[in-house]
């Protein structure tokens, strides 16, 4: 075991796989050729890639015991690909697999813990596990291996480092040709950009083209090109469209978000960095989602158009577009129908994928370029160290998603959270699992005060520029006194010594581990 | 300590029967936040809801608020329990419901002052609010107004009012614009403050606006709100604009100068300016000064 450089106990190998500890946002530097398993092949003309069901596919993949699989995470919990896939794997008796999807969002019907039960799945890797598979793993769920965490931007920079190796990537697609050629935005169930799927296409030794609306060749556009896929199968349902997003996803109306969303907005306007071609980053959680409405605002008023909007891309931010406030948005991923459709009919929304968007070892990606990000976090410490993945009762709550990412590189990377939630603190000593390093957090938001972070690059004109105004800035330590003399402080949650999951840094050292919760 | 001057623009009623509502309320920008043991809180939980005001005025006490705490009326069982839990609490305010008379006034001062010095509190510390919430409270507004040296404001209830009036409640309020009227003039002749009605339907916030509008037109200092989306509307209103506060520092730079040079009579724009308007302009750099605006060069 080693120290790393955020005070976290962290092993060196496990199983013979090795890491080296965390050492800070930019140590890492890499210097090996990009690795792909992708194989060159040939197609006769006349010869088919349309497979008659999904195990003929998986059969015509060369599916293996042991093999590495992967699916992406756009339809989100309305998902029916992986159970399907699965459920298919099953039949055909191939076991000990790892699965790696770019994340596992909560699926119920069918529970992946019941494919890990029966040895169909015995490793895991993702950006999260939220829901009923992570609250197993985390109460020891017998795997191989423990789980490897990843931020969005870890995952494709493993794939190209070679240590995620995907022998048959299974992606999803609202609409295909016969070829392959597939997209998000076509089709009954549209989930808008495929952009964690791009990287899979580009790596996997075997992809295979799943999708409910088979449309004429050439499928166009293309987010999946033909070039990249083997196998094309056609399934009743990709997905439920009422859980892949109906509707536009609506404005919260609890106060104690919209405090917090319009804090971070004055936050924003006030920074410095809010002018003209500024950029920025949201997401889509209530905070976020009513944080861009307000910065709309903010942006009529005072006459002010973005460059560009990055990342996941709710109905708030495509909205801009229509209204011209933009001049493009790069879509890693659609968060409704409204924004699905606009990737369908606005040019200038742009299909971002996974590596581009934030892998840390590629000649640059988008989120170096963008000037403020907003954040949300479970829990944050003193160190302004995050943590996005496990809740108060030992729950996995969420995934690392793209947050370590953009905090490493935003100008002003803010992390927005109630001061506590229920009888839970979120300002603490010490988060229970670090996801996002203190150091790359520039502002903490609460409703109770707003957290400058010393330590952070920009804190001295952030520091300027905030203190003119009238917003009530606090030392981190106060909100977590505020916190803890509301909450309490609570009994720390006992673990063993059983590591059930590694979380790593977009750069692949480990920055914390998660130790199986004691009951 | 808050006085009669204490800026009250929203005052923010939070049931003491949700601990959580009550931590979270001092994280919004109401001036007044009303710690709530009456209408809001079942019957079966005053007692429990006595108690975590008391602690959580005493140990949690927000800070930069007037804190207040509405008791249940004077002819209810819970009077006296909630009377000596709220004085011991020590909150700047007692918010008094459903007032009638001038005599009741002087019953519950009398109370306060017996359970102050009981509790060791400075004599007279604690001011009082009353609701006024019947026809016969308005008919005697001007006597409860002026009843007791606690007294630094009254708060119209339109939903009680207007039931004992056997008026229909509307959104545009003209059942209740006699009622709002003498309320304002008892406050005015009182020197206390007055305030408006809760707007009930919270999430009508554009009708919130042209209520708040008319209120802050007709002379009240504040109105009480029941959710947290209201504040900032309704702080806004009764906030001076900017135009507003530069206009009152013209107004009263002018009167000053006009007195050095030993002037009668002072004009500002070719307008003569009269008493009214210098107490105006006055009121306007208080009430920005009070909102914690910075005024005329402030740093």
């Amino acid at each position: 075991m080693a120290i790393n450089s955020v005070g976290r106990e962290v092993p060196e190998e496990i199983n013979g796989r090795k890491w080296k500890p965390y050492q800070g946002p930019f140590e890492t530097v890499p210097d090996q050729q990009v690795k792909t398993c992708r194989r060159q092949a040939r197609l006769i003309p006349g010869e088919s890639k349309m497979r008659s069901d999904l195990k003929a596919a998986i059969l015509a993949s060369g599916l293996k015991d042991g093999m590495t699989i992967s699916f992406h995470h756009h339809f989100r919990e309305g998902d029916r690909i992986i159970g399907q896939v699965l459920t298919a794997i099953r039949e055909l008796g191939i076991k000990g697999l790892k699965f790696a999807p770019s994340a596992v969002v909560n699926i119920k019907e069918p529970s992946i813990v019941n494919f890990v039960k029966d040895g169909t799945i015995n490793r895991i890797e993702a950006s999260g596990i939220r829901g009923q598979l992570g609250d197993a793993v985390i109460r020891g769920l017998p795997l191989a291996e423990p789980v490897i965490l990843r931020p969005h931007g870890g995952r494709p920079r493993a794939i190209e480092a070679g240590e995620l190796e995907i022998d048959v990537a299974f992606i999803g697609a609202s609409a295909s040709d016969c070829y392959g050629n597939a997209n998000g935005t076509g089709g009954k169930n549209a989930c808008g950009s495929l952009g964690y799927a791009k990287i899979d296409a580009r790596s996997a030794r075997q992809v295979v083209v799943i999708t409910d609306t088979l449309v004429d060749f050439p499928c166009v556009p293309a987010s999946i090109c033909q070039d990249q896929v083997d196998h094309v199968v056609v399934v009743e349902e990709i997905g439920d469209s009422s859980k892949i997003g109906k509707g536009a996803a609506r404005q919260t109306k609890s106060p104690r978000d919209l405090r917090i969303a319009e804090l971070t907005a004055e936050v924003i306007a006030h920074s410095g960095f809010f002018a003209d071609g500024f950029s920025f980053q949201t997401g889509a959680g209530a905070i976020a989602i009513a944080c861009t409405n307000y910065i709309k605002e903010r942006m009529k008023e005072q006459n002010i158009r973005a460059s560009f909007v990055l990342g996941g891309v709710p109905a708030a931010v495509s909205s801009l577009l229509e209204e011209g406030l933009v001049d493009c948005i790069q879509a890693v991923q659609s968060f409704d129908a409204v924004a699905a459709m606009a990737m369908a009919h606005q040019p200038r929304m742009v299909e971002c994928d996974n590596s581009t968007y934030s892998n840390p070892h590629n000649k640059g990606c988008f989120v170096n370029q963008v000037n403020i990000g907003v954040l949300g976090a479970l829990e944050v410490d003193t160190d302004f160290n995050v943590n996005i993945l496990t809740g108060s009762s030992g729950e996995m709550m969420g995934g690392l998603g793209g947050g370590p990412d953009v905090a490493a590189g935003a100008d002003v990377s803010i992390v927005t959270l109630p001061l506590f939630r229920g009888r839970t603190p979120s300002v603490v000593d010490r988060v229970f699992t670090l996801c996002t390093p203190g150091e790359t957090v520039a502002v903490v938001v609460t409703d109770a005060g707003i957290a400058l972070n010393p330590k952070h690059r920009n804190y001295p004109v952030l520091k300027e520029n905030l203190e003119k105004t009238s917003l009530k800035l606090v030392s981190i330590e106060e909100l977590r006194d505020m916190a803890l003399g509301i909450t309490g402080v609570p009994k720390p949650m006992e673990c063993t010594d059983q590591i059930v999951a590694v979380v790593e840094y977009r750069d692949g050292t480990l920055i914390d581990v998660i130790r199986q919760i004691r009951e | 300590m808050t006085d009669r001057n204490t800026l009250r623009r929203t005052g923010l009623y939070v049931s003491a029967s949700s601990p959580v509502n009550m931590a979270q309320a001092p994280f919004y920008n109401e001036d007044m936040l009303i710690y709530d043991l009456e209408d809001s809180v079942p019957k079966s939980e005053k007692d429990a809801a006595r108690l975590l005001i008391y602690h959580t005025v005493k140990y949690h006490r927000p800070k930069d608020k007037e804190v207040v705490i509405r008791v249940n009326g004077i002819d209810t069982i819970y009077f006296d329990q909630d009377m000596e839990c709220a004085v011991r609490a020590m909150p700047d305010t007692i918010r008094l419901p459903k007032v009638e008379s001038a005599a009741e006034v002087e019953q519950v001062s009398a109370l306060m002052d017996r359970l102050e010095k009981q509790a060791g509190i400075p004599a007279g510390s604690i001011n009082l609010i009353c609701n006024i919430e019947s026809f016969q409270g308005i008919l005697n507004a001007q006597e409860i107004a002026a009843a007791s040296p606690r007294n630094v404001a009254l708060a119209l209830s339109a939903e009680d009012f207007t039931a004992s009036m056997k008026m229909e409640r509307t959104k545009a309020g003209l059942e209740i614009f006699y009622a709002r009227n003498v309320l304002v003039l008892a406050c005015r002749a009182a020197g206390i403050q007055a305030l408006d009605v809760v707007f009930s339907d919270i999430n009508d916030l554009d009708g919130l606006r042209e209520d708040s509008r008319m209120t802050k037109n007709m002379g009240f200092d504040g109105k009480t709100v029941i959710h947290p989306r209201q504040i900032d509307i309704v702080n806004s209103f009764f906030t001076p604009s900017e135009k507003e506060i530069r206009h009152a520092l013209r107004v009263l730079a002018a009167i000053e100068e006009g007195r050095r040079q030993g002037k009668g009579a002072v004009s500002l724009d070719g307008n003569m300016i009269d008493e009214p308007i210098v107490l105006r302009a006055q009121n306007t750099v208080a009430r920005a000064k009070a909102a914690g605006i910075k005024v005329g060069g402030e740093r």
